[in-house]
């Protein structure tokens, strides 16, 4: 049988995830994008990932669209005049949307919904407002089905963004992601519980560090995808990964996987990286022609390149001799020190590469703290994390965490699983979300022991699609796949719960 | 001379012990013994008879050689227990505490107020503030008064969780340095409460009212039992009545895990159901208490 007959003949598969499968096949027939052998050689051994992003690029990886020029000029190839109201403003979005490309062929930003809506909003009375925006979260839901389509909210409290977190609750969505740009200074509490509750209930929003966001990108940039920090007007070329436990295999020891081994997968993922976002840039149409270009939704300049990494953790163990895991990264203060030794030679490397069109971030690559996949199973946990089924309490948990945050501009961030007395007292999950915040976490996500929908590793699938593909049927979702591979391989289901803990010296 | 205070757990994060996100600390030694406490090894204070040692799968636990009942200061600073107890060795199957004839438990951590301070500082970003319960804290209530100021340092407060039996109208030292007390209403009934307790309701009654009062009074609790809706009623009935109406007032529905067989003889093996909780706490508001907490 051929690849193609595979595809078609799958039962699992929609329509549109044949389609996209056939493309994807179609994208590997051509070789013309060529790499060192000592590329193929790394991404042979697992060393390196290139996250099947295809062979030859015609869009950037995430497209992160400036929507309020939609607002303020429209859309001249989309023949769409600034909106006049809620119903116009829901539609123009909606028709923008589907001419957002990205590696998923969904767009993986949706703007900040509250900021772009709620001037149509306070004109419309609350209930019609609500049902707009309900049409509005069921029509993505339906049509923009890959859970990496993601929306803003924050960190000013607004009735749109309240609306929003109401209709995610009643309606159990698993798309579009949504993230709260949050800020103690700025949001109200009673907003900020508002958004525990509901992360609560429906695993999101997410809690992103604001103050750290701004100060990496200025006030307008995006979280889009999982919880990938970037600029709005812009977005990310490429996204490939160092899977660093596979990199530590080809070390003789601590010194020489940070004097050697590291930088050497560390260039050849800058030569992968060089040479993709030069075609994209150079090659490709995307930048040339497409609207999107042309009208001023994005500019070239503002966007980077992604230095992705999953595996510290398993990276760190490996050096040190650690076979058990519950003894390992994050739990041991020597394997936790040593992956900040990692950490901070990796900064310098990237910090050292210059990158091509990279304007916005000063020529340079930013860091990526990648969410794993599924056939990274047990090998790599995702990015920093420590894995799952060795996660300590969550005190020790966050404390770790916010070490490693601060080197991911571009994105990084834990889930914790609250038992269901949580859902009685939101206003004991703040503090802890604005205490670790404040000393560094970058980016939460919580979710409740038994959810229909959850957050796998950064996305969000329902846990009763992930039985229909288990049964052989189809799911609408595109990325309820990832998770069922990983609840299967890397049981990322199986967190850690979050219950009166006792915190003894052991 | 400084105190140790005797400590069953620590627990960093709690959600179920007052207002917001709290480190709750549990202390060893309870004057009462109620039937449905359903960590009973937190009742009274290791003896020493070491029957636990053997017991233990792990080797965790070892007899100090000190007297019975007694904590003994060591050569150096650190107090040494009856039962030495290696938490780095220890697997959490409570052999220990079940084998344990005195209801008490050799997992207890000695400590100095500038430990448990230290202990708490890892956690005090992330709190609204530290309950102390127990057991009964007022029992270590000297090692308290060493500890509170330490921990308001810290810029955080400290609520009381007391069975109700502490003279609180005594201890103006004490109550001037917390933020308030979580009383107890176990049982309004005399002979009710002392078969349920070991004590009578009048000190826990005049609590109530002296604390709010004071204006130190956080909460109430009462448990309802499965069995027992006349005294439910009863106690309801009579804290209801004389609690201001704006003083949260938590029914907490009697659950069997923990409980041990001695209570489970008396009250049974069944959680108080919903209904009874509600329908409490229907009679509650009827009485005029408006922030009412069925848990």
């Amino acid at each position: 049988m051929s690849a193609a007959l595979d595809i078609i003949q799958d039962p699992t598969l929609t329509y549109h995830q044949e389609l996209l499968a056939l493309a994807r096949l179609g994208e590997s027939t051509d070789d013309s994008l060529r790499y060192s052998d000592e590329y193929y050689k790394a991404k042979d051994s697992r060393a390196l990932c290139d996250l099947n992003e295809g062979v030859m690029p015609y869009r950037p990886r995430y497209i992160c669209p400036d929507y309020s020029l939609l607002f303020t000029k429209g859309c001249a190839f989309l023949e769409l005049d600034p909106p006049q109201d809620l119903a116009e403003a829901l539609n123009a979005l909606m028709i923008l949307y589907h001419h957002v490309p990205s590696i998923t062929s969904f767009p993986v930003y949706l703007g900040d919904l509250d900021a772009l809506l709620e001037p149509f909003v306070l004109k419309e009375d609350r209930a019609y407002a609500k049902k707009l925006l309900g049409l509005f979260l069921k029509q993505i839901d339906k049509t923009l089905t890959d859970s990496f389509v993601h929306a803003d909210i924050g960190p000013q409290a607004s009735l749109t963004g309240e609306l929003l977190m109401e209709l995610t609750e009643e309606m159990q969505l698993a798309i579009p992601n949504l993230t709260l740009k949050y800020d103690p200074a700025v949001t109200p509490e009673d907003f900020a519980l508002k958004a525990v509750n509901c992360m609560l209930k429906t695993a999101k929003p997410s809690f992103a560090n604001h103050g750290m966001f701004v100060k990496e990108w200025g006030e307008k940039y995006a979280i889009a995808s999982c919880y990938n920090g970037l600029m709005q007007g812009g977005g990310g070329f490429t996204l490939p990964r160092l899977r660093l436990y596979e990199c530590s295999l080809a070390a003789k020891s601590v010194e020489d996987f940070l004097d050697r081994v590291l930088p050497y997968y560390a260039d050849l993922q800058f030569e992968y990286m060089d040479k993709r976002v030069k075609f994209i840039v150079e090659e490709s149409s995307f930048f040339k022609t497409n609207f999107l270009v042309t009208e001023g939704f994005v500019k070239r300049e503002n966007f980077t390149g992604m230095f992705g990494l999953v595996g510290l953790a398993e990276c760190c163990n490996h050096l040190l001799g650690i076979t058990d895991p519950k003894k390992g990264f994050g739990l041991n203060d020597e394997a936790t020190a040593l992956g900040i030794r990692i950490m901070d030679r990796l900064s310098e490397l990237v910090e050292a590469h210059e990158a091509p069109y990279c304007e916005s971030t000063g020529h340079r690559y930013r860091l990526h703290a990648q969410v794993g996949i599924d056939s990274d199973g047990r090998e790599d946990a995702p990015g920093t994390r420590i894995p799952i089924g060795a996660e300590p309490a969550m005190l020790d948990q966050l404390a770790v965490n916010e070490q490693f945050h601060p080197y991911f501009p571009t994105g990084t961030g834990d889930i914790f699983k609250f038992e269901e007395t949580y859902l009685k007292t939101p206003e004991a999950v703040l503090p802890i979300i604005k205490g670790s915040l404040a000393r560094g976490l970058r980016y939460f996500s919580g979710y409740l022991e038994n959810n229909d929908v959850v957050r796998v590793t950064g996305y969000l699938v329902k846990r009763s699609e992930i039985d229909k593909l288990t049964a052989g049927k189809q799911s609408l979702n595109n990325v309820t796949v990832f998770g069922k591979g990983a609840k299967d391989f890397g049981g990322a289901l199986d967190r850690r719960v979050q219950r009166h803990e006792e915190d003894r010296d052991h | 001379m400084k105190k140790t205070g005797i400590i069953n757990r620590i627990i960093a994060f709690s959600n179920v012990d007052g207002p917001g996100n709290r480190t709750a600390v549990f202390f060893q030694g309870c004057n009462l013994h109620c039937l449905f406490c359903h960590n009973p090894e937190t009742i009274h204070r290791c003896v020493g008879c070491g029957m636990c040692v053997g017991k233990c799968p792990k080797g965790a636990l070892e007899s100090a050689g000190t007297v019975a009942g007694e904590v003994t200061e060591g050569a150096g600073a650190e107090p040494v227990p009856p039962v030495l107890w290696d938490p780095s060795r220890c697997v959490d199957c409570d052999t220990c505490i079940k084998t344990c004839p005195h209801l008490a438990s050799p997992k207890v951590q000695y400590m100095t107020a500038e430990a448990l301070r230290d202990k708490i500082r890892r956690t005090a970003p992330y709190i609204n503030g530290v309950s102390f319960s127990g057991g009964e804290c007022t029992q270590q209530r000297d090692f308290l008064v060493e500890v509170i100021p330490l921990i308001r340092e810290l810029g955080l407060g400290v609520l009381l969780d007391s069975n109700g039996t502490y003279e609180f109208e005594q201890d103006p030292e004490l109550l001037a340095m917390c933020d308030g007390v979580m009383l107890d209403i176990k049982a309004a009934d005399p002979d009710f409460c002392r078969l349920l307790t070991g004590a009578g309701p009048e000190l826990p009654f005049h609590n109530l009212d002296f604390l709010q009062r004071a204006g130190k009074l956080e909460e109430v609790r009462t448990v309802l039992f499965p069995h027992h809706p006349e005294q439910n009623e009863a106690t309801v009935r009579a804290a209801a009545s004389c609690l201001r109406p704006d003083i949260r007032y938590k029914l907490l529905r009697y659950r069997p895990f923990g409980v041990r067989q001695e209570g489970l003889d008396f009250l049974g093996g069944d959680i108080t159901p919903e209904s009874e909780s509600a329908r409490l706490a229907e009679i509650a508001r009827s009485l005029g208490a408006e922030n009412i907490v069925p848990v």
